[in-house]
């Protein structure tokens, strides 16, 4: 586990709020909780390129909770709004036609369905180019504003609107769960972690550490997600500690090379802790427990920390 | 005014119109036949010659979000693209416009698949004709580089404030080198000053949220008519832009251009580098002494109802030949043209579709179509598309159906 640097204690969190209250998301949004703690630690001169997801819902005209900029483009493209963003001031600052103090922090802000599917082309394309961005993905392992259907960040076992469990296919979802730090990593972005809002120093030290950093960088969060998930809002953070108690949900970044852990549950917990409160694993444990996918979804973790 | 001529093709005038625009900046991806374009602007750009950042991007639906985004920041922005090019971008397209940025999109036009080829056809183009760009219609490779600049001043009128397109032929301008005066950089920017964007943009100090999401249709509604009001305004900017175009440089554009028309009692209406093929056979049954006139549409979008209606009113016959097909339906233009005389006692119309995946008019086709105005004059009008293809067609493609098989009769 690695020291924090600049966050060690819970009264360095700014009480101002960069992003104001009363949006119209549901209560207890795990991905509304992480943007709020990483727009604290990356500050106000900032840009937000957003796909389409549930976060599109957060400026509805004529309304934003932002003091921020926000752009809105599509599913597929938002890391190419950043880079029309990031190459266009660039540009004006090198003609002198912008000044140096106009300059902005770029981040794309996507769920996971947009991440990882149709906006991977642009992503993987944008860290290519080297692109100086944040990517912010709040990972609800679904699409959520469609009405939480399959994502490639769906974990197995679990229950959506079209991997719903059925004779064919006991288990709901039956793909693994895709690993975005995985793809992200492979081509040596400027920086990589995964976060959650039960761990926000961690959170904003990452975030103020990768300020430092020119190049992409990933802060893949986790994300509960009270109506796909089938869980009560008041349980978001609850949930997100549980995942990382049970080490469901590493909280990791890329270091000289090399993954660090940077909370590590020590004595990790049964991840049928994590599982049970859940409606979308519900059908785990009823009307029969399905043992061999528990077994199933234990054997990978249990593999991935002995790795 | 001062001016250096050169040949230049279709593709390279597009590239000097960018240049002269001194645009900031370039994401590019590659579609034949636009490609000269991208090349000749980053060859410039790699010498330093021109003072812009040229990226390449993943696609064009990222090409036009990049560029998009890049014209909501404040930058002036050039981009082009083709046929299958500019459908992968058409999600885009919309967006762009919603965002009301003032960047200029050059189509250099190729028909679509299935089944693939290179050739031109305006099925791209058209595709884009309902999403809020502005649509400037090339004939020849000087119009394509006083259309770019024509375009970035109509664009980033503040009454206007909307994307261009700029819509070239493929192959038959693309890379058709014609004589092309390169107007003097002063005087372009005199003409043409750096874009000074007065309405939001993305900067520290100009918090802005765009693209950004409606609830309920009274919003909605709201910005697509401000679309439709900037569009219309867009009509008497050009004609002022285009008559201070023609005092600066001695060109005049006009929203449609007419050929032999005053005394016209037939006219045939087409737009893009194929009237050139149109103006010669009107001038040869001119000398005929047919009384037949032609009439191009430049301006797709606004489109120019009351002009076209003024300048078809009275005629005997009208014909309208389209390089398009709008399957189950028939020719695009035909029915924009329709719908812009229905408000008058209209001329017997008649529609033509042909030049389909770059196939080229026919002299006798063009008689063909005047001998059919005059029927149309007695008879009336029909709304009925007629195919060009010839029997002679037909036969080459059982023809090679036949060589395929190994010399078997083709089944019909
Ligand atoms: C091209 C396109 N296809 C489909 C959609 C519909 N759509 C809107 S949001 C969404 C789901 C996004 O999922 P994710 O990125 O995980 O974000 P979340 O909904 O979970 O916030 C989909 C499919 C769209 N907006 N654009
Ligand atoms: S559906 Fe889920 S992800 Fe979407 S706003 Fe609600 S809690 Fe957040």
């Amino acid at each position: 586990m690695t020291r924090r640097e600049i966050y060690t204690s819970i009264q360095q969190i700014p009480r101002e709020e960069p992003l104001a209250g009363g949006t119209g998301l549901c209560g207890g949004c795990g991905g509304l909780l992480g943007l709020r703690l990483f727009h604290k630690a990356l500050g106000a001169n900032v840009v937000f390129v957003n796909a389409a997801g549930c976060l599109t819902l957060l400026t509805t005209f004529p309304y934003s909770p932002f003091r921020a900029s926000w752009l809105y483009t599509a599913m597929a493209s938002a890391p190419a709004g950043a880079q029309g963003i990031r190459d266009a001031l660039d540009v004006l600052i090198a003609r002198g036609t912008l000044a140096a103090d106009e300059d902005l922090a770029v981040v794309v802000v996507s769920g996971d369905g947009a991440a990882g599917g149709i906006g991977l082309q642009a992503t993987l394309a944008a860290i290519h180019r080297g692109l100086d961005f944040y990517y912010y993905c709040y990972d609800n392992e679904g699409f959520a504003n469609t009405g939480f259907q399959m994502s490639p960040a769906t974990p197995y076992g679990s229950r959506t609107a079209t991997t719903p469990p059925g004779a064919a296919a006991p288990a709901g979802t039956t793909a693994r769960k895709q690993d975005l730090f995985a793809l992200w990593r492979a081509q040596r972005p400027a920086f990589v972690a995964t976060v959650s809002p039960a761990h926000p120093l961690d959170l904003m030290d990452k975030v103020a550490r990768a300020r430092r950093l020119r190049g992409p960088k990933l802060f893949l969060s986790f994300a509960a997600c009270a109506p796909g998930w089938g869980i009560e809002p008041a349980r978001s953070v609850e949930v997100a500690r549980l995942a990382v108690e049970c080490g469901i949900w590493p909280v990791k970044e890329e270091r000289d090379g090399a993954v660090v852990h940077t909370v590590v549950p020590h004595r990790r917990r049964p991840v049928e802790e994590y599982l049970r409160g859940q409606a979308r694993y519900r059908h785990l444990f009823e009307p029969v427990r399905q043992d061999e996918v528990l077994r199933r979804l234990q054997a990978d973790v249990d593999a991935y920390w002995a790795a | 005014m001062s001016a250096t001529v050169d040949l230049l093709s279709g593709n390279r005038a597009a590239a000097w119109g960018a240049r002269l625009a001194d645009v900031d900046y370039v994401p590019a991806y590659p579609i034949t036949p636009q490609t000269e374009i991208i090349e000749t602007l980053a060859h410039w750009i790699g010498r330093g010659e021109m003072p812009a950042r040229l990226v390449t991007l993943d696609s064009e639906h990222a090409m036009l979000t990049a560029a998009g985004a890049a014209a909501a920041t404040g930058a002036r922005v050039f981009t082009a693209t083709s046929s299958q090019g500019l459908l992968y971008a058409l999600e885009m397209l919309y967006a762009v416009a919603g965002w009301r940025v003032p960047l200029v999109l050059v189509n250099v036009s190729r028909a679509l698949a299935a089944p693939i080829t290179l050739e031109p056809d305006h099925n791209d183009v058209l595709a884009a004709r309902d999403a809020g760009f502005l649509q400037l219609h090339a004939e020849t490779c000087q119009e394509v580089l006083d259309s770019v600049l024509m375009a970035y001043r109509l664009a980033e009128h503040p009454d206007v404030l909307l994307p261009a397109l700029v819509n070239l032929d493929g192959f038959h301008l693309s890379y058709t080198r014609e004589p092309v005066a390169i107007p003097d950089p002063a005087a372009v920017r005199a003409f043409l000053p750096p874009y000074a964007p007065t309405h939001a943009r993305f900067a520290a100090s100009h918090a802005m949220a765009q693209g950004v999401a409606v609830l309920g249709s009274s919003a909605y509604a709201f910005f697509k008519y401000q679309m439709q009001r900037a569009m219309e305004a867009a009509l008497d900017a050009h004609a002022a832009i285009a008559s201070e175009l023609g005092e600066r440089f001695g060109r005049r554009y006009g929203a449609t251009e007419g050929a032999w028309l005053d005394d016209a009692e037939h006219v045939i209406v087409m737009s893009n580098s194929f009237t050139t093929v149109g103006r010669a056979a009107v001038a040869r049954l001119r000398q005929r002494g047919e009384k037949i006139g032609l009439l191009r549409l430049r301006l797709l979008r606004p489109f120019p109802h009351a002009e076209i209606a003024a300048r078809l009113a009275g005629r005997r016959a009208v014909a309208v030949v389209d390089q398009n097909l709008s399957v189950g339906k028939g020719g695009i233009l035909f029915a924009e043209v329709a719908s812009a005389l229905r408000d008058r006692a209209a001329p017997p119309l008649l529609s033509y579709v042909g030049g389909l995946g770059g196939r080229r008019f026919r002299d006798q086709e063009l008689e063909q179509i005047a001998a059919a105005l005059h029927v149309a004059e007695r008879e009336g009008g029909s709304a009925e598309p007629r195919l060009l293809f010839t029997a002679d067609e037909y036969a080459a493609v059982r023809d090679l159906l036949r060589i395929a098989r190994g010399g078997e009769e083709a089944p019909r």
